[in-house]
């Protein structure tokens, strides 16, 4: 019995340190920020959870599980808001795209001073 | 009271009336409390809880079939040696003007990796999105607008 939750507790901590690891290769391999963030969501989201649930299955233990959920939690509402105010401040600020980015219906919203942002208007503009 | 504070204490009573610590009492005490507020709609203004819990389960369960499908796509990407992203910033015009529900739904698409929202317009219209991959802007809008809008309207609603 032992033996099974232990076997369960590895799988879920070898494939979250899995996708941390390929969380770390896409930052070098991604082209520009925006597609890295994609790459490091990975390690924020997936990659803790399987292991903090790994942790709270080999412990099995209620305050244990209870404080892994609470981590899993806190961290499901803090990585977002962090995510998109650094994706914001990036394009905001004028780091270019990748090349093969295809469409960018974004270019041309922004207000340069004021940083407002126009509703709908103007149709999609395409990638430069 | 708002009722899913009363159905926790439901949970937790029936767990000290079991004696017991273990998660499992706490779920069955859940249950038992839900089914209690579920009859006691008709008298208390508990209805609109009781309909929205399955919703917020299913929501649940949704969003981690849709996290673990794009995080194995997004590494799927990462691996291969050939380039199958194709990234773009598409505009998604939103059905809803409640910043709670705009709220959710930026944050879950950004959990999602392959999806990050950038910003949303002034005037709460369109939500701009920065995907991965971008085969057809069409396809992705309506990808977002069926499957998370939807069901964050629901949820909220």
């Amino acid at each position: 019995m032992i033996n099974v939750r232990l076997v369960i507790a590895l799988v879920l901590a070898g494939s979250g340190c899995l996708f941390m690891l390929l969380a770390g290769v896409g930052l070098l391999r991604m082209p520009d920020f925006l597609t890295r963030m994609h790459a490091s969501s990975k390690a924020a989201t997936l990659g803790a959870a399987l292991v903090v649930a790994a942790v709270a299955i080999a412990l099995w233990d209620g305050a244990v599980a209870l404080r892994a959920l609470l981590v899993s939690m806190f961290l499901l509402i803090t990585a977002p808001v962090a995510a998109h105010a650094i994706a914001r401040a990036g394009y905001i600020s004028g780091v270019p795209l990748a090349e093969e980015t295809v469409v960018d219906e974004l270019a041309g919203r922004y207000d340069r001073d004021t940083h407002e942002l126009a509703g709908t208007a103007a149709g999609p503009s395409e990638a430069p | 009271m708002s009722p899913l504070l009363a159905n926790l204490l439901l949970a937790l009573l029936w767990m000290a009336l079991m004696g017991s610590q273990q998660p499992v009492h706490f779920v069955l005490g859940f249950l038992l409390g839900y089914g209690a507020l579920a009859l006691l709609a008709p008298l208390a203004s508990t209805g609109s809880y009781v309909r929205k819990l399955p919703h917020a389960v299913a929501f649940a369960i949704f969003f981690l079939k849709e996290l673990v499908k794009a995080n194995l796509r997004v590494a799927q990407d990462v691996i291969t040696p050939r380039a199958l992203r194709r990234p773009g910033v598409v505009a998604v015009p939103l059905s809803t003007r409640n910043a709670n529900e705009i709220a959710l739904l930026a944050n879950v698409l950004t959990l999602t990796p392959g999806s990050v929202t950038l910003d949303v317009a002034d005037d709460r219209s369109v939500l701009y999105v920065h995907c991965m991959f971008v085969d057809d802007p069409e396809a992705v809008r309506a990808e977002i607008k069926n499957g998370f809008e939807r069901r964050v309207m629901e949820l909220m609603g």
